[in-house]
């Protein structure tokens, strides 16, 4: 008897189970489902910013915590022509475009941005994955980056377009690695535009010559191989319209959590 | 009420099966409102959010399916991962490591096939929300029922003061301390509190939904958001508490699958001390004493 109920019991649960799960991957497919579920991001958005404000700091860590391999993710190489052309100089002749809703547009080598009061610091990095790593960053802050490029009234998000072609160039029109981020965490004062790592040159897996910092976001946010910036109102007009590469495939703009 | 005067032979069913199926004790009783409305709204909203919770963090945990102790991952020496073995073409094993320990869990753990194909996964489909690999989805998922359950958590917690139930069912007192050991002790001769006294939560029903609600809970919300860059940097003493990020990530997995402890043995209660009785409890509150109502 009672391997009976307990051969009912496992049945009827598998069943449960099984009909509950077969609903979810159709649900999860349909747009309106990943849209509503999309909603909440602003919710979550919404209220993490009421907590931690725009200057609360992401925790720093002392040089004994500094992860002895830091692990590269995402680009490891852009491999393209320009970039091997730039890595093969020493990213001498690189630059920075700062343009879109400024007044002053600025176009930086490597020199002019390490001529801005550097900040170094030691913060843990956190991919979307769900791993951590501590490095430590050496680079210009962004707001004094920003500041000298003279915001719009009207800009609200910097976008950062990257040197990595995502996908197999050779295959023709492949999109380009892009981020956003809006003025309140682009002016973050831990947000860089970051050239050293642990003390040294910005090495090609991490995103050299210069890549983005914001110690407040998940590693997708912190676009590599950084080439240019550009002010916006809004980001709906460009590429997949979600702000960034892997927010065109479905993932948040907002990676605070 | 009195019993059906057919005591003749042995086709009687067995007090067991009439409780399972709801037919009415043979002897006296009568109907006891045992849950308050809200309480099973509440209770079944729960059980849908857990669900969703559980399986979207299955699908969150695959995207790098190894645990650690302490800020960061010492990528070297997990506390646990689930790895697959052989290459990208052909996957051939699942292993998974529990420190220095490994096990061979090809099929479930590690490796499992997907679409009739040995993939490397954490977790197999079967348990993941998305199904398939998918993290972004799984993200979305999550995040938002996070909200409900908090939510939802919030409501049946502050109901539960206000109406006392809390005070009086939820949280164990020095009584229910003094019968603990018997308790255990009838419990595992699954012999079950009748009459008045099942109108009660004993101390093991205390403890375990008592420790459910106050303790687990709270620690799987707040390792949920330790693990959050942006609370870290408003909340920094969250990463004190916890021994640091992915600290916080290991508890967080572990509160996980002490709710899926607690919902087997839930589930094994509730069929043994009489399914469809406590069933009925729980969706329209009544519960049928044993005994006379003022016996």
């Amino acid at each position: 008897m009672a391997e009976d109920r307990r051969g009912f019991l496992k049945t009827a649960l598998a069943s449960a189970g099984a009909l509950a799960l077969s609903s979810c991957t159709p649900l999860s497919q349909k747009p309106w489902v990943a849209e509503a579920l999309g909603e909440v991001e602003n919710l979550t958005r919404r209220v993490q910013r009421l907590f931690a404000g725009s200057h609360a700091l992401a925790p720093e860590f002392a040089r004994k915590d500094i992860a002895p391999v830091f692990r590269a993710n995402g680009t490891l190489d852009p491999g393209t022509d320009d970039y091997a052309a730039h890595a093969a100089n020493g990213f001498a002749d690189w630059r920075i475009e700062v343009g879109g809703l400024v007044g002053n547009k600025l176009s930086l080598s490597l020199a002019d941005l390490r001529g801005f009061p550097a900040r170094t610091q030691i913060t843990r990095h956190d991919c979307v994955e769900g791993w951590s790593c501590i490095g430590e960053w050496t680079g210009a802050p962004l707001a004094l980056v920003l500041a000298a490029a003279k915001p719009k009234p009207e800009a609200r998000y910097v976008m950062f377009y990257c040197a990595d072609p995502m996908g197999n160039s050779s295959s023709g029109d492949v999109p380009f690695y892009y981020e956003s981020l809006d003025l309140l965490e682009a002016t973050h004062p831990q947000t860089l535009l970051a050239y050293e790592l642990n003390g040294k040159v910005l090495p090609i897996e991490h995103g050299a010559p210069v890549r983005l910092r914001a110690e407040r976001q998940l590693g997708y946010k912190m676009a590599k191989y950084v080439e240019r910036l550009e002010l916006v109102e809004n980001f709906s007009e460009i590429n997949g319209g979600r702000g960034g590469y892997w927010e065109d495939l479905g993932y948040s703009w907002y990676a605070g959590i | 009420m009195n019993a059906p005067s057919r005591s003749t032979g042995n086709r009687q069913a067995p007090p067991w099966l009439r409780k399972a199926l709801g037919l009415a004790p043979l002897g006296p009783h009568y109907l006891f409102r045992r849950h308050a409305l809200l309480t099973r709204a509440t209770h079944w909203l729960n059980a849908v959010i857990l669900f969703v919770m559980l399986l979207s963090g299955l699908q969150i945990f695959n995207a790098h399916p190894a645990l650690y102790w302490g800020r960061t991952s010492d990528f070297d020496h997990p506390l646990l991962s689930l790895s697959a073995r052989g290459s990208d073409d052909a996957v051939t094993k699942g292993v998974t490591q529990v420190g220095p320990w490994s096990f061979d869990t090809t099929g479930v753990l590690g490796a499992s096939r997907v679409d009739g194909e040995m993939t490397a996964r954490g977790f197999p489909d079967w348990a993941t929300i998305p199904g398939p690999q998918w993290l972004a989805m799984g993200r979305l998922w999550h995040f938002a029922f996070a909200w409900l359950f908090v939510l939802n958590g919030a409501i049946f917690v502050v109901y539960a003061f206000w109406s006392r139930h809390a005070q009086r069912e939820l949280i164990p007192g020095r009584d229910d301390l003094a019968h603990l050991p018997r308790e255990i002790a009838d419990h595992a001769r699954l012999r079950f509190a009748k009459g008045e006294a099942a109108k009660h939560y004993n101390a093991l029903q205390k403890l375990a939904y008592g420790s459910v609600i106050f303790g687990v809970a709270p620690l799987i919300v707040l390792t949920g958001l330790t693990m959050s860059p942006t609370i870290d940097a408003a909340f920094p003493e969250l990463l004190w508490i916890f021994g640091g990020r992915q600290s916080a990530r290991t508890i967080h997995f572990l509160c996980a699958f002490a709710f899926l402890g607690f919902f087997v043995v839930h589930i094994i209660m509730v069929v043994l001390s009489g399914t469809w009785n406590n069933l009925r409890s729980m969706i329209t509150g009544r519960y049928v004493i044993e005994g006379d109502e003022h016996g």
